[in-house]
């Protein structure tokens, strides 16, 4: 019950809406849905030509008191030709906007390096911006107007990269490195989730995507290089220490600090984020304090264990990670 | 015609035949008729299991972020559903039908090896058995019914349920080539005098390439399971990364199965439509040389295209070129057939009983499916819609509106043969119409909760604008095609026991089997007289009407 209050009140607002292939926010994204309007205007002709001809043949031909034995008609090499060559053509038209349309939505890389990595870890996402050093989890941050390459990744099963609006899907392989080329246009937060099914929470491993204008961007990579301040409040700084002391550190790391562990999502900056959990809920004091205390009552299977808390110290490492901007 | 319509007048229902008597003859037999019907009756009691367990998903799909079960319940329930719907129910029935009807239409005594026969059967039987045993030893297996790796792997899915599902997959694909193999031996060895390849009836040309694909495809899948469960049980590495193996090699070797898989699961569908067709026509298949050599080219091109599961792998682009032509190219000897079965209904004089009534439904329903088929080809929109619910849909649409429509046809066609009773046709148009809106309003809706970003193989989902409204119209339709399901079965049962007596030929068919009585006895045919056409019944029923049709096939 706790947790579908908790989700539920989380949801309202932001952190689910609408998506679609149809509203396409790349030139990517917009050529597929192009390729899919043609494809979909296909399929309509073919299908109404067979629906009309099975209707009509249907009312035509229904056998009528009296009726006798049909002309035995065997075939006509003709028209049979004639239905095997028009789709072929058809089809062959397809397949030329198809190749043209590839070309657009992952052309070849060359010796060009990602501008991220995503690494899709069960049930999370880890994002690396190899040129800065920034490491961050589950909100993927990207300048407008710039061409990016994504480099796909996985460290345990197969997952799948998939933000309908921004465009393909990328299958994230343990040992076979992808590539996904994004260009966003307009600023926003874009959603998505994980498309290969990888176990139990392959249902909560959403996608957050934050298009902001470059400078924006520029300003937000050089604070996550900075290392959090110390914390200063009386709560915080006792949930810096139960954090050291409750194991946390085994697995997470904060920088600055002795937790160095990268089993869990990296914690430097999570003040900054607007969800937990990969867009599961919304980051707040109550819903972070109530993900430490049980994590596994808001996402059942996750990797983090409920490490048995009392609420008072889940409040205080809280307080310490709200902190952490 | 006296001659060739050997009436049993004292077989009216299986009652009759001493030999069927008992547990025992059942058990032990080697009778092709036998070991047919206890496939078909297995393949729908396995598809009422996948049905519960489907109807258990579409509940806890009503509404969103519903928390009727558990995630981990519902891994399990999408992976038995798919398995069970691909390799207990579709492969099974579709086997049924092929062994019961095709010595019976060749004027055969029985298959090549008998003995092979029951063995297939037994190893589906006890294959089956042993899938659903892992609910009782800790745990069905949970990693969808293609079981990707690593997912597989012990490090992922730690209980025994994967090492059930691939054994049980493992046995029961040992017995599909056996059952492969004696069908292409049948098919090639068994004619009547005179029954060129020619002249075989479409139903047994497409179960005979069947039976090609099969002893070709399953191979891989067999050699991918052994890997699996040497990885899980002997700690070998095909499937780690971390340690030299490869994850994508799965895809590969499962697919390579997977894909002729899938016309292995339509082929025989495709043979049913052919046969119902042109009897409820009353025409003779329009152009049955390209309906074979069609369905030849399906085979042959089945084995070239399995990368198109795999478009979002990130494959090169030489190689998606290769795969998404060949994708497309299949396309073309497929609606080949669709226009082929309307073309033989144009001109003749259909009658709508009940299995012409699904047929037609078939080809509008399959059609669908095929459009949205060659929608996964054209990549970039696989890349957007792969793994979604356009992917469930396109799924069923061809699955159930195709294969399965076609083998209830092929039900109610075939039902007064093996039984010696008609199924009651006022039924059965309820039943049709209660499976049409059922399944059209349980799966057209999908197709947009896939372009609107929806995954498949989720337990749950956000309340997002529409989600909620299409899945729960999905679910409601869901019963409505369940219901139709009952009154299928209901249909059966009670025909069993109270239809009409059939006679050896109800519909005033063509075929072989229509010439011996309903059922037939164990030894099928007295005498088989030499063929001289495609239409032995027609041509003895019409010689003196329509003399020049009696040509064809020479
Ligand atoms: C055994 C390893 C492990 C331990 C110990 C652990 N965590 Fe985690 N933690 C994880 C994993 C894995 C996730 C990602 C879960 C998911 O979303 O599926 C996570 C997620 C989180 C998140 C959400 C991060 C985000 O961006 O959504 C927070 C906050 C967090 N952990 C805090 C803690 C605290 C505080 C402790 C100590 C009380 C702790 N963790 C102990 C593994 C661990
Ligand atoms: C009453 C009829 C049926 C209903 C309501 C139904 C419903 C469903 C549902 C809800 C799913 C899971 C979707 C997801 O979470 O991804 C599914 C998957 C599937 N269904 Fe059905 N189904 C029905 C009949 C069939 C039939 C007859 C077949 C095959 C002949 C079939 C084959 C499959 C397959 C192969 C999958 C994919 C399983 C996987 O993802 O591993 N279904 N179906
Ligand atoms: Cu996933
Ligand atoms: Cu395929």
């Amino acid at each position: 019950m706790t947790m579908t209050n908790a989700v539920m009140s989380a949801m309202g607002g932001q952190m689910h809406h609408h998506t679609s292939v149809f509203n396409a926010q790349t030139p990517q994204a917009q050529s597929i849905a192009n390729l899919f309007y043609i494809d979909l205007a296909i399929a309509a002709v073919i299908f109404l030509t067979v629906t009309a001809l099975v209707i009509a043949a249907v009312i035509r031909f229904r056998a009528r008191p009296g009726d006798g034995e049909p002309y035995q008609d065997p075939g006509n090499p003709k028209l049979e030709t004639l239905w095997t060559v028009v789709p072929a053509l058809i089809l062959l038209f397809l397949l030329v906007l198809t190749a043209r349309a590839m070309f657009i939505v992952n052309p070849p890389v060359g010796t060009r390096k990602p501008d991220v990595i995503v690494v899709a870890h069960q049930w999370w996402w880890e994002y690396r911006y190899p040129s800065s050093g920034v490491v961050t989890a589950n909100e993927l941050h990207m300048p407008a107007g710039t061409n990016w390459l994504l480099g796909i990744q996985s460290a345990d099963v197969i997952h799948d990269f998939w933000v309908p609006d921004l465009g393909a899907k990328m299958d994230a392989i343990p040992g076979h490195p992808n590539v996904l080329w994004i260009t966003p246009q307009k600023t926003g937060t874009y959603l998505g989730t994980c498309a290969e099914y990888c176990g139990a929470e392959h249902a909560m491993m959403g996608i957050r995507v934050i298009v902001q204008p470059p400078e924006e961007f520029a300003q937000w990579e050089k604070a996550q290089l900075h290392a959090p301040a110390p914390p200063v409040a009386a709560a915080a700084v006792r949930g810096a220490g139960l954090f050291e002391e409750k194991t946390c550190m085994n697995c997470h790391n904060i920088a600055g600090t002795k937790a160095r562990a990268l089993v869990g999502p990296d914690l430097t900056h999570l003040a900054d984020r607007d969800t937990i959990g990969s867009n599961l809920i919304a980051n707040n004091l109550t819903n972070l304090a109530q993900w430490i205390a049980d994590p596994q009552s808001l996402k059942p299977g996750c990797n983090m264990p409920n490490l048995r808390l009392s609420g008072a110290e889940a409040e205080d490492i809280a307080v310490y990670l709200e902190s952490l901007k | 015609m006296s001659e060739a319509s050997q009436s049993h007048a004292t077989i009216t229902s299986l009652a009759d035949i001493k030999e069927y008597r008992g547990l025992l003859s059942w058990v032990a037999s080697i009778d092709h008729k036998q070991i047919g019907i206890m496939y078909v009756v297995s393949a729908y009691f396995f598809l009422f299991v996948g049905v519960v367990e489907a109807l258990i998903m579409r509940l806890q799909l009503i509404r969103p972020n519903n928390h009727l079960i558990s995630p981990e319940t519902y891994d399990q329930l999408f992976t038995m559903h798919g398995t069970t719907m691909v390799f207990l129910m579709a492969m099974p029935l579709l086997f049924g039908f092929s062994v019961y009807l095709v010595p019976l239409m060749i004027g055969a005594r029985d298959m090549a090896f008998p003995r092979l026969n029951a063995l297939g059967f037994w190893l589906y039987f006890f294959g089956a058995l042993m899938l659903y045993f892992s609910f009782m030893a800790g745990g069905a297996p949970a990693a969808g019914w293609f079981g990707y790796a690593p997912l597989t792997e012990k490090s992922y899915s730690f209980d025994h349920g994967i090492d059930y599902w691939a054994l049980s997959l493992l046995v029961m694909g040992a017995g599909s080539v056996a059952t492969g193999i004696n069908l292409i031996v049948t098919v090639l060895t068994l004619r009547a005098p005179g029954m060129t390849l020619r002249r075989l009836p479409l139903f047994v040309w497409m179960v005979f390439i069947n039976g090609i694909l099969v002893v070709l495809a399953m191979p891989p899948l067999n050699a991918a399971l052994v890997m699996i469960l040497a990885d899980r049980l002997l700690n070998t590495h095909f499937f780690t990364p971390a340690t030299g193996g490869s994850a994508l090699m799965w895809q590969n070797y499962f697919w390579m199965f997977g894909h002729p898989e899938v016309y292995i699961l339509v082929l025989p569908a495709f043979g049913v439509i052919s046969e119902v067709i042109p009897v409820f026509s009353r025409k003779v298949m329009y152009g049955y040389g390209l309906m074979a050599t069609s369905t030849v080219a399906i085979a042959f091109l089945s084995f070239g295209v399995w990368l198109h599961h795999m478009f979002a792998t990130g494959l090169g682009f030489a190689i998606l070129y290769l795969f998404a032509a060949s994708s497309m190219l299949i396309a073309v000897p497929t609606g080949i057939k669709i226009f082929n079965w309307i073309a033989t209904m144009w001109g003749g004089t259909i009658r709508f009983s009940t299995p012409m009534l699904f047929a037609t439904a078939f080809l509008i329903q399959f059609t669908i499916g095929g459009l949205s088929g060659i929608t996964f080809a054209a990549i970039p929109l696989d890349w957007q819609l792969t793994d979604s619910y356009f992917v469930v849909a396109h799924i069923h649409y061809v699955l159930l509106g195709g294969t399965v429509f076609a083998m209830i046809a092929g039900t109610y066609y075939w039902f007064p043969k093996v039984t010696g009773r008609m199924m009651s046709e006022r039924v059965g148009r309820w039943n049709f119409w209660l499976l049409v809106i059922g399944f059209n309003g349980t799966f057209a809706v999908l197709h947009i909760l896939g372009v609107l970003g929806m995954p498949r193989r989720v337990y749950t989902y956000p309340d997002v604008p529409y989600f909620g409204l299409l899945h729960a119209i999905s679910t409601y339709f869901a019963f409505v095609l369940v219901l139709g399901l009952l009154v299928f079965v209901a249909n059966m049962i009670w025909s069993l026991l109270r239809g009409k007596v059939a006679g050896d030929d109800p519909w005033d068919a063509w075929t072989l089997e229509w010439a011996t009585s309903s059922p037939p006895p164990p030894e099928n045919f007295e005498r088989v007289r030499t063929i001289h056409g495609r239409r032995p019944l027609w041509d003895l029923k019409h010689a003196a009407v329509a003399p020049a049709a009696t040509k064809e096939g020479r």
